[in-house]
């Protein structure tokens, strides 16, 4: 079947803010999902509120809307742009779930809107647990023993029955949130209720818990035709308990025989034939680890975190292919497009192992509850891909950016063994290195097997690691031993701190390619791994495709992290097709699978590599590249620069003695002395001592991080001494290379400029605003552009200042400085020359490509020449708000409270012709229920309790009933704002937590002075708010900010809705 | 430590490795196997006879031995080649490691050698023969590659054939199936019994009045290894089988045999088929099916008359024949494995058809 000829116009949903369990792996998805319709020559119109991705740039859709993701708003997209059909499964459960809302309330249907991709009976028979229960049971699939239940009592009855412990899995919410274990009544009465609530639908399913049993899963694919292929088997390192996003997986299957294999190969096939899919779909299976019983744990019927690691696993394009089916072709129909010769129907054959490692967030929020089970919390991941699973496992670990070059992470050894034997038993992020300190240890596989079920497999590959570690310390270090222990996936500089020896012949990597059938047929794909065999493939490809372009290497950004989103793939993506329309050959290496720029297609070679020197070095051994970027791959691109500075290939852009100048605290206070340029007060300290005595020089409050770091970890607002022991203390638990800063803390308006300087003169896009104040890490503001209230005298001041800055610094490229106006006078507080995180939003809104011409700028093109002018550029038609999206409900004991230190997971925004309604839209797209009437419940630190009348009182007036707590209440009174008041948690019955529960509150304004502890009272009522879904304010900007959005007369009904393309 | 060996290649190259398995020198054919499962499988599979076989998957091994999952009752290939072989294997069902089975049944392996490597020089030159040998070939090259070029795959079926007839009766029987060995694979038999049949096995040189004399209601062609054409004796069986009227069905070998027989001819492929990824169209059907494949000739889809058969499957890859219908006679065969084992299951259906085709030619 070719084409279907009567689909002419499709609507696509992106998936929106990336969150814990929906991250740049749709972006990926959504990129090739949209490419693919315009290759057909269809007309494509996107909706999605993430400005920071791929898919929304102009050019990958005709229509491009970044606007909510409601039904009202999408509702209104489909009447104005009348679309034929509308593509469901490539925007994650976010697009799923819309999808089939719009096609349940027959929306779709009078609007003559065909579904493409999943039938809402297919999605219903996948996600609706009973429905799929039965789905299972007519086609003699095993399920787990499970029943749905819509009450707590329900709930409790059924685990009776299938006795403890159980799982709980509420439906239709992403990535398990609300799910858990339970071990016993009250356990299950707690999550039973959470995952009650948090089900848009108020069902869970209570499900025999089978942890211990293998988790194997298949990513398979359907056509029209009924044909089927199985793209790629992966099986969990972590038995089945663990969610699969915070598990160590492995590709192909490595444990099974062909028996276990085919056998569920094949259920996996009858699912998606009785299911109907056309398109991808995730099948998640539980194998008995001593028999041939297994169960369907659960089927995703759509693109997924999963099939974006086949694809990145195999080379097989899942996305582009689903979209294809979707539109009518079916798999024999399609071209193999590694191959370019044999057909897409084919299943790939791997001739290598792939191994994907979380990235978790607590190395930031060190008061999250760190342990793993049915709810994902990682908010990123890496992929290696080795010759061997200890290769794999080797390059995974050094790229999740732990500080760790093996397995053996430093801080356990100082645990006793019968301290590591107990720990055995915790299943946390840190499991896989506590089951390689006791293989080291010696603790048996056998025992190791009978506490964590994790498969002998593993532990024997892993004892080879460890073995290897052994031989390395105790051997001579000859040339045989040394190309062992490289073979293993070991460092040069692992294999000399371990052995004491010289390296007797240092060897550089040499890489094969990812070709989707281990070398059966000649592939053209430019996909390239290292090994260290004597064969180079990537070498080769290069010198025959005998390119005469010249050659630049772009440094991706490696994991998703807060602090380090998908902001930095789009620039990098950018730099590449940047440097590949001004005529260069462009080469990426990332580890990063869900991305754009890990595509394949996106620059001219990838190399699917870690991006640690040694790693890197080698890849330049075999490109001999002209030149290097590491500007826009984060912190982990510009780390690199150390290293690379001394190399003979140059660094473009900004020097690295320059991007050093701007993080050495003494040399940049230097550099702005010298240009006149104020900044807080700050100094640097190394102990408690000298913090102390330098708060006292400063004055309180004042502001504390490290040296060189990302997203403002560990950076906290001080007020007292005891915030700077209780802080000293965390920070110094690790060892201080670099020292602390702490800065004098000015609490004004906090302004942000993203400039590119050519190192002659400067283009400002634009200046955005924030709305918190300085002292809200500014990836965690709602941030305005163009500033609204910014004097035009201060505008020119920033102006000014920013090139002054930028010709200082010699930047060349881009460069990214926050401002904070305090009583008129314009300090910088810092100072980042590279891009940053508002890059793809200020390039959307402004129209001006920032990274491109930052990218010519650093190949020597002069910005007079390009045709955006230099200087400040012309204000924009539109007002844009960023607003961000914090995953708090998946972390557990995270405080909410916003502060210097980042937590937002990903952003939106929202694009109108006046502040009010770009607001009103940023707010709904993340997530804010605007309601115009309700209570509000407000406590506030004292040093707030001025500012907050004003606030309260706007509420007041629009008819909100308040509450507050005692000191709150008092003064709220005293100035004739009537107030319910509250007693303190511990004080009586009624209080924050059960007025919370009431239901009666609909928003939360919450200040403290102290917070991060979880055992604190502020704490405690704010992450109440998050179970319940309740907007937890915890700035008073924020607060003012939403007041004034109800208080207009617009909301999201009403509110224009655009097309960025028309801009 | 390890003991070093190497894989002389017909074309000069030599690959060095370590010795696993079986320690002796011997000359094969090298062919690649790109099952990412299914070792044991391939291991037992009589159609490896006379060939060295390189695994694509790099580590190989891992769920150790399971006597259950052979094809047949020892292994047949020449030598094994592999990236790593697992030491130290984990499965319920393991009996052993992968070293000590070939330790067993004296076959050599080398592992630890690049065997992408390896593949994609198989892949561009064609197959080829090769030696392993545990002595350093490097001052006798010419010798061995004398002895290299000479080696050729002959009397691979009467090697692998059964010596006598044996019987596995069906409890529950509807049929009784002839199945001719060439060198079957397990599964096969245990395909065919699933589904009511009793199965005698007869070796491959049982002649057509024999096998008719058993008055069976359908004959099963196994597969096998070597060359086809070589089989001139068989061929001439077929031939007289093919006018009997008697249901047949052809795996493999047995699928180009059959096409030998009714007057097709078979090429030998560059590097062949072997693996369990291969899409195959059913061109009656439309329908693409994944299939386990594993062979070196194909039959030569211009060399069949129309008025003899017509290709009812192709490979989606390279377009060549993996199955053929034959006109006015109840006969089908196919080059793909629907016993899979290893492999995927998805061709089941094919061994549903041939007890259908019985059941009406019992009729009539």
């Amino acid at each position: 079947m070719p084409r279907n000829q009567e689909i002419k116009k499709v609507l696509v949903i992106g998936s929106g803010p990336i969150i814990i369990g929906q991250a740049a792996e749709f972006d990926y998805a959504g990129t090739q999902a949209c490419r693919a319709l315009k290759e057909e020559g269809l007309e494509v119109i996107l909706v999605n509120s993430n400005p920071a991705t791929i898919m929304t740039d102009r050019a990958m859709a005709d229509t491009i809307y970044i606007e909510p993701l409601t039904i009202e708003v999408l509702e209104r997209i489909i009447q104005i742009e009348q679309p034929d059909s509308l593509l469901s499964t490539l925007g994650g459960q976010t697009g799923l779930t819309l999808s089939m809302q719009l096609a349940k309330s027959g929306f779709l249907e009078q609007h003559g809107v065909k579904l493409l991709g999943a039938r809402a009976e297919t999605i219903d028979k996948a996600e609706d647990r009973q429905l799929f229960k039965e789905t299972m049971q007519s086609i003699g699939e095993p399920c787990i023993p499970s029943q749905v239940v819509t009450t707590v009592q329900g709930a409790l009855a059924f685990a009776e029955e299938i006795q403890y412990p159980v799982i709980v899995r509420p439906a239709f919410t992403m990535g398990g949130t609300g799910g858990g274990i339970a071990a016993d009544p009250t356990e299950l009465r707690e999550i039973a209720g959470n995952g009650l609530r948090l089900s848009p639908i108020t069902q869970v399913l209570i499900e025999k818990c089978i942890s211990g049993w293998k988790e194997i899963e298949f990513e398979v694919m359907r056509d029209a035709k009924g044909n089927v292929i199985t793209v790629c088997s992966m099986e969990n390192f972590d038995p089945v308990g663990v969610h699969t996003g915070d598990s160590i997986v492995i590709a192909p299957a490595v444990t099974l025989s062909d028996k276990e294999y085919q056998m569920l190969r094949s259920a996996a096939l009858n699912i998606i034939s009785a299911l109907g899919v056309e398109g991808g779909c995730n099948c998640q299976f539980a194998l008995h680890p001593h028999s041939f019983e297994y169960g369907v744990i659960e089927v995703n019927p759509r693109v997924s975190r999963s099939s974006a690691l086949a694809s990145k696993a195999t080379g097989y394009p899942i996305a582009k292919v689903a979209t294809k089916i979707a539109i009518g072709y079916t798999l024999d129909e399609l071209t193999n497009a590694v191959t370019g010769v044999t057909s897409a129907c084919f299943e790939p054959a791997l001739d290598y192992v792939v191994v994907k490692f979380p990235k978790w967030p607590f190395d930031k929020f060190v008061y999250a509850a760190r342990t793993l089970g049915t709810q994902m919390k990682a908010t990123g991941e890496v992929m290696a891909i080795g010759t061997s699973f200890e290769q794999a496992i080797m390059k995974a670990v050094r790229s999740i950016e732990l500080g760790l070059d093996s397995l053996r992470m430093p801080k356990l050894a100082a645990y006793s063994d019968v301290e590591i034997y107990s720990l055995l038993n915790v299943c946390d992020n840190e499991r896989a290195f506590v089951v390689y300190e006791a293989i080291c240890r010696g603790i048996s596989y056998d025992e190791i097997h009978r506490i964590t079920k994790i498969d002998r497999w593993f532990l024997a590959k892993l004892g080879k690691l460890s073995a290897m570690e052994g031989s390395l310390r105790q051997e001579t270090l000859e040339d045989a031993l040394y190309r062992k222990a490289k073979n293993m996936g070991f460092l040069d500089s692992t294999i000399q701190t371990l052995s004491g020896q010289e390296i007797p012949k240092k060897r550089f990597a040499s890489y094969k390619m990812v070709d989707t059938c281990a070398g059966e047929f000649e592939a053209q794909t430019p996909y390239f791994y290292s090994t260290f065999d004597e064969e180079n493939e990537a070498a080769e490809f290069i010198q025959k495709q005998g390119s005469q372009k010249k050659k630049v290497i772009v440094f991706g950004s490696g994991p998703i992290r807060i602090g380090q989103g998908i902001e930095f793939d789009y620039c990098s993506v950018h730099c590449v097709w940047a440097l590949k329309k001004a005529g260069y050959e462009a080469v990426i290496v990332n580890n990063n699978p869900e991305t754009v720029s890990t595509d394949f297609d996106t620059a001219d070679r990838l190399y699917f590599d870690p991006l640690t020197p040694e790693d890197v070095q080698s890849v330049i051994e075999t490109e001999k590249p002209d030149g290097l970027v590491v500007q826009f791959g984060g912190q982990t691109a510009i780390k690199l620069s150390k290293y690379l500075k001394n190399g003979s290939v140059p660094i473009l852009g900004t020097s690295p003695d320059n991007i050093d100048a701007a993080e050495d605290r003494k040399r940049f206070d230097a550099l702005l002395e010298s240009c006149g340029i104020p900044r807080p007060k700050g100094l640097t300290v190394f102990t408690t001592e000298e913090a102390l005595r330098a708060a006292e020089t400063l004055g309180f409050p004042v502001l504390l991080r490290p040296s060189y770091v990302l997203g403002g970890q560990n950076m906290i607002i001080a007020h007292s001494a005891q915030d700077i022991e209780e802080y000293m203390q965390i920070i110094t638990a690790t060892e201080l290379d670099n020292p602390i800063l702490i800065d004098q803390y000015l609490m004004g308006k906090e302004v942000e400029v993203d400039a590119i300087c050519d190192g002659e003169s400067i283009l400002i896009p634009g200046i955005m605003e924030h709305i918190e104040r300085a002292g809200v890490h500014s990836g965690d503001s709602i941030s305005l552009y163009p500033a609204q209230t910014i004097p035009h005298k201060i505008v020119e001041t920033i102006c000014a200042y920013t090139e002054k800055l930028s010709k200082a610094l010699h930047v060349i490229g881009l460069v990214n400085i926050q401002y904070v106006v305090f009583e008129e006078q314009v300090y910088v507080i810092e100072v980042n020359p590279r891009s940053s995180r508002t890059i793809p939003y200020i390039s959307k809104v402004t129209g001006v490509p920032l990274v491109e011409l930052a990218t010519r700028a650093m190949l020597g093109e002069k910005l007079a020449e390009m045709g955006y002018g230099t200087g400040l550029y012309k204000k924009a038609s539109h007002v844009a708000v960023k607003v961000p999206v914090f995953s708090f409900e998946k972390l557990h004991d995270v405080d909410t409270h916003l502060g210097p230190e980042m937590k937002s997971t990903g952003e939106v925004l929202g694009i109108a012709d006046n502040v009010h309604d770009a607001l009103i839209k940023g707010l709904v797209a993340a997530g804010y229920q605007l309601r115009g009437r309700g209570g509000v419940f407000i406590t506030v630190r004292d040093s707030d309790k001025q500012e907050i009348l004003p606030i309260a009182k706007k509420f007041a007036d629009l008819g909100f009933i308040l509450y507050a707590t005692k000191g709150t209440a008092e003064i709220l009174f005293a100035h004739g704002i009537n107030t319910s008041f509250v007693h303190k948690i511990d004080e009586a019955a009624y209080n924050p937590i059960t007025l919370i529960e009431s239901g009666n509150v609909h928003y939360v304004i919450s200040t403290s002075a102290k917070g991060r502890k979880p055992a604190r009272d502020s704490v405690k009522i704010r992450r109440k708010a998050v179970e319940r879904s309740i907007p937890c304010l915890t700035s008073l900007d924020t607060a003012n900010a939403l007041a004034d959005c109800l208080a207009s007369s617009r909301d999201i009904s009403t509110v224009q809705l655009i097309n960025i393309n028309s801009i | 430590m390890h003991t070093p060996i190497y894989l002389v290649l017909a074309n000069g190259t030599v690959l060095e490795g370590e010795s696993f398995g079986a320690v002796g020198d011997t000359v094969g054919e090298i062919v690649f196997a790109t099952g990412m499962t299914g070792y044991i499988e391939t291991l037992t599979d009589p159609s490896y006879y006379g060939q060295i076989v390189v695994q694509t998957f790099p580590q190989v091994g891992n769920y150790g031995i399971i006597g259950a999952d052979f094809e047949s009752t020892r292994p047949w290939l020449e030598a094994y080649v592999v990236r790593e072989a697992c030491e130290e294997p984990s499965n319920f069902r393991s009996e052993g490691s992968l070293d000590g089975f070939l330790k067993k049944y004296g076959v050599p392996g080398i592992c630890g050698l690049d065997t992408r490597r390896l593949t994609k020089i198989i892949r561009e030159s064609g197959v080829m023969n090769g030696k392993l040998t545990s002595k350093s070939p490097y001052d006798h090259l010419d010798e061995i590659l004398e002895e290299i070029r000479s080696f050729r795959i002959t009397h691979a079926v009467e090697s692998v054939t059964c010596k006598r007839a044996t019987v596995s009766v069906c409890e529950e029987e509807r049929f009784h199936v002839v199945l001719m060995d060439f060198g079957l694979k397990e599964n096969i038999k245990r395909s065919l019994m699933a589904r009511g049949c009793t199965v005698q096995v007869v070796p491959a040189h049982t002649s057509a009045e024999e096998i008719l004399a058993l008055k069976p209601d359908g004959i099963m062609l196994s597969n096998g290894p070597g060359d086809p054409a070589e089989n001139i004796e068989v061929i001439a069986t077929i031939e007289k089988l093919l006018s009997s009227g008697v249901p047949m069905f052809g795996i493999c070998l047995g699928h180009q045999l059959t096409a030998l027989a009714a007057g097709a001819k078979t090429i030998k492929l560059k590097y062949g088929h072997r693996g369990g990824n291969q899409p195959v169209k059913d061109l009656f059907s439309d329908k693409v099916y994944i299939t386990s494949q594993n062979h070196g000739y194909a039959v030569d889809s211009s060399s069949l008359p129309p008025q003899v058969g017509t290709v009812s499957h192709i490979n989606l890859n390279d377009g060549t024949c993996e199955g053929v219908r034959y006109q006015g006679i109840p006969v089908f065969t196919v080059q793909f494995h629907p016993e899979a084992a290893s492999g995927p299951q998805d061709t089941q259906y094919l061994f549903d058809e041939f007890v259908r085709l019985m059941e009406r030619e019992g009729k009539q």
